[in-house]
């Protein structure tokens, strides 16, 4: 390898670690996220004179097929699909790095009939990369497939799960083991297939709001993968780039987790001990009460303290320009308001910091729940629109809750609250919401982008 | 030193640096650091390129095409999407343009 090449994979791998500190602070992240671009550039283009390789023209139309349909798939998606897109993007990745893996054991296992020795390392790295890059691939599709509302949000468990799973996880071990001591390719592709079903089972179980968590989990597992394949081939910015995707990723998944209350083993198993994200499901008939949009816009008219905490709900009916505009109009009336943004609003951390950019609602509106929790009490109203779970008393007040001890929005703290809902259907987690029943709550039924612009009209005429 | 432990001096280095430099990250930047980091894992492309270049038969050839392709999705996807989502954290976005007729 020139050593000019080396050096300029030093230069991407920096260009890497530059880019996940930008990506770490708002002023910064644009910025950093395009020099990780240009590293990646760097890289794509040196690889072709790191050695002689054959079938560079096919190489270079599958990047461009690779290319347009990244561009394609990354510019035409809705915001509020985007953490399923993530997902999407992190298996092909983790697909990526199974297949590289047991092409290079293909190439071991010629080299060992021609009597080169092979070191344990690079097979150990190799079956690595070929069960976690596998059980990524899958896992992510799973995942998809749930954001996506492809199947349910719900946790899929059925009788010998916990049996199947361990008894794969047992043969994925078994098998890298055999790949070790007895290379052969075969071998190796029956490790992704169980490598495919271990992801799958690891999935299914996981219910729709702790999806997040989960991509995040399989996101720093490609990057370990990645990882294990830089050491198969001898490539250090590999090397480097998957471990800090590896590390700052499970790092970022402890964050989420934290921010949401749950811990990762009862993320991911908690289905299978029972009562976790399972939830009732079933609609109360308990009495509740529900107004109008003037009635609503008469509440916030004549408030002098309003709060907003805008949810998944919102996104999905696209009122969140109407909203930015009721905000407006309210601002113009002299009343302080606020958006109070949960850590998991959304389907993913930061995901409603996201919506709502796109919908310009200033940066400076938006708290965040530890800066805002304490205003509640002083709050006269608060309008909920389309959030459920992570206003939910629950959290604080009933141990044996699916979302006990996540932190929340003190909704409850509030004079007046305004939910805007299209039903009485419980949140994505699926619990009922004891606060819709309490006196000072207020329900405005209705899709969301309608009585939002009714109620727009409402506080317009005041 | 064997080459060994310079790899694994080189993963655990890594290790750190990876920790640290996220380790301040606000909860409203967790989902476009999650997509970046995402799209940092697509340089998986540079061993699909390399394996695939070394491939000595059609299958081999065809499998590594696969890789190159899902490795290039998510490395392009991933930054373009991170890209997108934080155009809109810049806040003040450009004045629209009217009159470019």
């Amino acid at each position: 390898m020139p050593v000019w090449v080396q050096l300029g994979y030093l230069v991407a791998a920096v260009c890497f670690i530059v880019a996940l500190k930008g990506l770490s602070g708002p002023g910064t992240a644009r910025r950093g996220n395009l020099v990780g671009a240009a590293g990646a550039v760097l890289a794509s283009v040196i690889v072709f004179f790191e050695r002689d390789l054959d079938h560079v023209v096919p190489i270079l139309i599958a990047i461009a097929v690779g290319t347009v349909a990244g561009v394609v798939g990354a510019q035409r998606v809705q915001m509020t699909q985007m953490p399923q897109l993530v997902a999407l993007f992190n298996g092909v990745g983790g697909g990526a790095a199974a297949l590289v893996a047991v092409l290079e054991l293909h190439e071991f296992v010629e080299e060992a009939e021609t009597g080169v020795n092979l070191t344990e390392f690079d097979l150990v790295a190799t079956a690595f990369t070929v069960l976690i890059g596998s059980v990524s691939f899958a896992g992510s599709l799973v995942t998809f497939a749930k954001l996506q509302e492809l199947m349910t949000t719900r946790p899929v468990v059925f009788p010998g799960l916990a049996v199947a799973f361990g008894g794969c996880l047992l043969a994925g071990l078994v098998l890298s083991v055999v790949v070790v001591v007895e290379p052969a390719l075969w071998i190796g592709v029956l490790l992704g297939v169980l490598g495919l079903t271990l992801g799958a089972l690891l999935v299914l179980p996981v219910g729709g709001a702790d999806v997040p968590i989960v991509i995040s989990l399989l996101n720093a597992s490609t990057g370990l993968a990645v990882a294990a394949s830089g050491y198969i081939l001898g490539n250090t910015l590999l090397l480097v780039a998957g471990t800090l995707v590896g590390a700052s990723g499970t790092l970022l998944t402890r964050m989420m987790a934290a921010a949401m209350g749950r811990s990762l083993t009862n993320t991911l198993f908690g289905a299978l001990k029972g009562g976790s994200t399972l939830g009732a499901g079933a609609v109360s008939d308990r009495p509740v009460r529900s107004a109008g949009p003037d009635d609503v816009a008469i509440l916030l008219g004549y408030a002098n303290r309003v709060i907003i905490v805008p949810g998944y709900g919102l996104a999905v009916a696209q009122a969140q320009h109407s909203l930015r505009e009721l905000v407006d109009v309210l601002g113009e009336r002299g009343i302080q308001v606020d958006y109070a943004i949960h850590p998991v609003a959304g389907r993913m951390p930061g995901h409603m910091n996201v919506l709502l950019a796109e919908a310009q609602v200033p940066y400076e509106q938006l708290k965040e729940m530890d800066e805002i929790n304490g205003d509640f009490k002083q709050t006269d109203v608060v309008l909920v629109v389309g959030a459920n779970d992570v206003v939910n008393p629950a959290a604080k007040t009933t141990p044996g809750a699916p979302i006990y001890g996540m932190p929340i929005l003190n909704v409850d703290q509030a004079e007046q609250v305004v939910f805007m809902k299209r039903s009485m259907r419980p949140g994505f987690a699926g619990i009922e919401n004891e606060l819709l029943f309490d006196p000072k709550t207020t329900l405005l039924f209705g899709d969301a982008k309608q009585t939002m612009s009714k109620l727009l009209n409402a506080v317009k005429t005041l | 030193m064997s080459e060994d432990v310079v790899w694994l001096t080189i993963f655990v280095l890594s290790v750190f640096v990876g920790i640290e430099v996220i380790s301040k990250v606000s909860s409203t930047l967790h989902t476009p650091l999650m997509s970046g980091a995402n799209a940092i894992h697509g340089v998986i492309l540079i061993g699909a390129v390399l394996v695939t270049g070394a491939a000595d038969s059609g299958l081999a050839l065809a499998v590594g095409l696969v890789a190159v392709i899902l490795a290039t999705i998510n490395m392009v996807g991933g930054f373009v999407v991170t890209d997108r989502m934080l155009q809109m954290f810049g806040g003040r976005r450009a004045p629209q343009r009217k009159d470019q007729q």
